[in-house]
């Protein structure tokens, strides 16, 4: 059973692996961090955010200061979407952001369902006109 | 105490009698404010729930009592003179007798009410028995000081027992976002706050009102501490008869349906809110999210400050461990009290995670909190916290990020799965005098205007809500500007390329570009962070929001532009200060830190709201979805390329939906070529500690040390000695300068 933890990421349940939810590619053991299997990449900030303002004539420009800020992207080895992007100070350690207790997690949805695709939840629904 | 010391339980009883009577300074009590969860039901409550138990017939008592507080809530909305209550910056709610928030408006600023447990706690247990206050029928409380609860010092709480038969079985409460208290620098958010004596009135929780009447004396004193002297007395009437409201609607409930219900149905709320919340947090997984993330300043200086966040799920329990953020600033007003960090979970939770939820403090029951003692996010008594967003709101984006990360894989949600919203308070703070002779002190509704964060399957909403009221409004920018003596000349244009990118991009924030006219005295002053180090990340492979400075304009007044030369003018911040139309001008970039600085006619200051997060890789955004925002004018080709990676004809906006799937395959390819696997990047990415080029403050790697400045002054969290004390800015200038001067006689001699 294959559950959606983000939207790019999956955990098989079965074999307790991370999977990339775009092409199904084998990322790693569900109990360890899965961003040892993806491809990473530090960028500069204003690759990303560039100059709203014109760099060359003033310091504040809309984008971020690359001593005080770095972009570290996550990718798939395989597809090459992203699966998480960290903003960090330069060298900076990456946070083990998701932990799970895998046990809890199998023994939790051995009372539910199997889904083909994740839950959005519900959808706003606008309130009937009234006046 | 060991055995040695018992001194029996009649001689302890009566040492503390004597100590409880004998108190020179009665201080917030930690008993009240290190509890965030409920009060231990009352023997009358018992009696109440034992007679009263019909779950239908409470529903309906709840909803007849919460229709009095959304009427009183209308009422508050409406008539209150401040600022921040004409747009939401407000609310009213219902009280246990033991002082727990039961019923919140639907409207308006659910940590604002949630903090006023604290002060309804500490009447009841310092005032209730004390001979020279009291508590009777008919009296109202007031409190603003943020230490005794509240979210900041420029709110104001009035709180009002709801009696029956002589005994008090609710308590009802007004709070508004008033603004001016007196500060430092006026608006009531001082940024050049050193001391808490810099801060303005600190307003324990006391008697301001007796049998229904506020007591002149008292108004007067807390009038002439104010720079609104008005606005001071109109609101405090405002509120006493909001609380009055609520009362009245009390009686009519117990008129109807009997005391027991009103007051079962008040307690079974936050029993079953908890229990519900419980159930809810079951169904999460189990395990912990991890996020940290930085501020950028002080507001006096930048420096970067960590909040770091540790969030775990176990069971029907969260534990939000905040320990390895940064240290205090013993004298910026940067820190944020715990109280005003735990609210501010709530209204998480009770607006963007399950809105379905009564608003009650019954969300915080089932979760923990632990901060390093003292620290950014839990300073000690005497530390400044008049500018708590600067740290709160990191703190609560963080929860944010950490709560998605477990919402994500549920079967079984209330709401969707939301990228950050934007989280600061781009906006302008003002004072002086206005056109119309009066002297005021306030803040913009655009604090409002916060860009929304993408969902899973649609792109953020522009200029939404902020993050503490998703129910509040921007205003009439005509309205503010026939009793203020300031236009904005550009204003609510969303600014292109402000967006965080994703598959579906954030709501994105709008400009402000304004200028002072038709006064003598008149000022300006912002209080927001993030010109170096984005506010806030995105979500699942989406961008964050960028930086945002203040540009500012001199030398010129723009209303003589506009009258002899109004071809000139620009209607973007992006024109204005790339193009340079007006040729006396000075143009410049700032932080958006400004102290209160005296405007002068016509010059201008612009700021942008902020951006939402991005949701998702921007590589998969729907190619039309790029081209409407290029249509709308909300990003140019060059983001449409760089970013998004669209093949389009600039003449008819057409897509080439072929080469843009070749151009997106070929940026995947490219992306993957650059990367290294995470091994090898950590190896070569990851320093021991913070460079040493910007001051850092908080841990690195291990969460029980933290740095005070620099690499090497570690600590071991929670002891950091000396404490964290900043050298003020010009003396810090003058230090740089003298410096220089004796370097440049050095070379001279």
């Amino acid at each position: 059973m294959k559950v959606f933890m983000t939207s790019m990421l999956t955990i098989d349940l079965d074999s307790e692996r991370w999977e990339c939810a775009s092409c199904g590619h084998d990322i790693g053991d569900a109990r360890d961090n899965y961003k040892k299997g993806l491809l990473v990449r530090e960028r500069d900030p204003s690759e990303v955010h560039a100059p709203i303002l014109d760099a060359a004539k003033y310091d504040f420009t809309f984008a971020p200061d690359p001593d005080w800020c770095r972009i570290v992207e996550y990718c798939c080895p395989n597809c090459g979407r992203l699966a998480e992007v960290e903003y960090l100070p330069p060298g900076h350690p990456p946070a083990h952001d998701i932990e799970l207790d895998i046990d809890a997690l199998k023994a939790q949805w051995a009372k539910r369902e199997p889904l083909d695709k994740p839950v959005l939840g519900p959808d706003f629904v606008a309130p009937p006109h009234s006046h | 105490m060991g055995d040695d010391m018992d001194i029996g339980g009649a001689a302890s009883s009566a040492v503390e009698s004597f100590l409880k009577e004998t108190s020179l300074y009665l201080a917030p009590d930690p008993e009240i404010m290190e509890n965030h969860g409920l009060e231990p039901r009352t023997a009358f409550e018992d009696q109440c729930i034992a007679k009263e138990k019909d779950p239908v017939r409470l529903e309906i008592v709840r909803e007849r009592i919460l229709a009095g507080v959304n009427e009183s809530f209308e009422m508050l909305e409406n008539m209150g003179a401040a600022p921040g209550a004409k747009w939401g910056d407000c609310v009213s709610a219902v009280y246990t007798a033991s002082g727990d928030l039961s019923l919140a408006s639907s409207g308006g600023v659910v940590i604002f009410c949630n903090l006023v447990q604290y002060p309804i706690k500490f009447v009841n247990k310092y005032w209730a028995n004390e001979p020279t206050v009291g508590i009777k029928e008919g009296d109202v409380f007031i409190v603003n000081d943020a230490r005794y609860g509240q979210a900041h010092n420029t709110d104001q709480s009035m709180m009002m027992p709801v009696f029956h038969e002589g005994r008090i079985v609710a308590w009802a409460g007004a709070t508004v976002h008033e603004g001016e208290n007196g500060a430092i620098e006026p608006g009531g958010m001082p940024s050049l706050a050193e001391q808490i004596w810099d801060e303005g009135l600190k307003m324990s929780p006391f008697k301001v009102a007796e049998n229904y009447k506020l007591r002149r004396d008292l108004v007067t004193f807390l009038q002439n501490s104010v720079r609104e002297p008005k606005l001071q007395y109109a609101d405090m009437k405002v509120k006493m008869y909001v609380c009055r409201r609520i009362e009245t609607r009390i009686h009519e409930a117990i008129a109807e349906y009997g005391v027991e219900a009103v007051v079962a149905a008040l307690r079974m709320n936050l029993e079953d809110t908890d229990a519900e919340v419980r159930r809810r947090l079951s169904e999460w997984p189990d395990g912990t999210t991890r996020h940290s993330w930085w501020t950028d300043g002080t507001l006096r200086e930048n420096v970067q400050i960590k909040i770091n966040l540790e969030l775990t799920k176990k069971g029907d329990e969260l534990t939000f461990d905040y320990r390895g953020s940064s240290p205090e600033f013993t004298n910026r007003s940067n820190n944020s009290l715990d109280i005003t960090v735990k609210g501010m979970l709530a209204q998480l939770f009770l607006t963007f995670i399950w809105p379905d939820i009564p608003r009650n403090q019954g969300v915080l029951a089932p979760m923990k909190f632990i901060f390093d003692n003292p620290s950014v996010l839990k300073p000690a008594f005497g530390t400044p916290n008049a500018q708590s967003m600067m740290t709160v709101f990191t703190a609560w984006s963080a929860g944010q990020v950490c709560a998605m990360k477990f919402l994500y894989s549920n079967p079984h949600k209330y709401t969707r799965v939301l990228a950050p919203w934007f989280n600061m308070i781009n906006t302008f703070l003002f004072g002086g005098l206005t056109q119309h002779g009066e002297m005021v002190g306030n803040v913009c509704a655009d604090i409002n205007g916060m860009g929304g964060g993408a969902l899973a399957d649609r792109d953020g909403e522009h200029g939404c809500a902020p993050i503490f009221a998703t129910m509040s409004d921007i205003g009439e920018q005509e309205f503010i500007e026939e009793e203020m003596p300031f236009i904005q000349i550009v204003s609510k244009k969303m600014m292109k390329d402000n967006q965080g990118f994703g598959r579906q991009r954030g709501g994105m924030g709008y400009q402000m570009v304004l200028a002072m006219r038709d006064s003598p005295a008149f000022g300006f002053m912002l209080t927001a962070m993030g010109a170096k180090f984005p506010n806030i990340p995105g979500l699942f492979g989406g961008y964050g929001c960028p930086t945002y400075p203040l540009a500012r304009v001199s030398g010129v007044d723009v209303f003589d532009i506009l009258l002899k030369d109004p071809g000139s003018f620009r209607y973007s911040i992006e024109e204005l200060m790339n193009e340079r139309p007006f040729k006396d001008g000075k143009y410049t970039t700032h932080p958006m830190t400004l102290g209160y600085t005296l405007a002068k006619r016509g010059e201008l200051y612009m700021i942008s709201q902020g951006t939402g997060g991005g949701f998702g890789d921007p590589l998969d955004r729907d190619p039309k979805d790029v081209i409407r925002d290029l249509d709308e004018d909300l990003i140019s080709h060059d983001v449409a390329w760089r970013i998004y990676r669209v093949v389009y004809s600039r003449e008819t906006l057409l897509i080439d939906e072929l080469a843009t799937e070749e151009a997106r395959n070929a940026a995947r390819r490219a992306r993957i070529a650059a990367s290294k696997p995470f091994g090898e990047f950590c190896k070569e990415w990851v320093k021991d500690k913070p460079s040493g080029k910007v001051p850092y403050y908080g841990s690195w790697a291990d969460k029980s040390l933290v740095h005070a400045g620099s690499p090497d002054a570690v600590h071991p969290a929670g002891k950091v000695n000396p404490p964290v004390i900043m050298t003020h800015p010009l003396q810090a200038k003058i230090d740089r300068l003298e410096a220089e001067l004796a370097t440049c006689r050095e070379g001279k001699g």
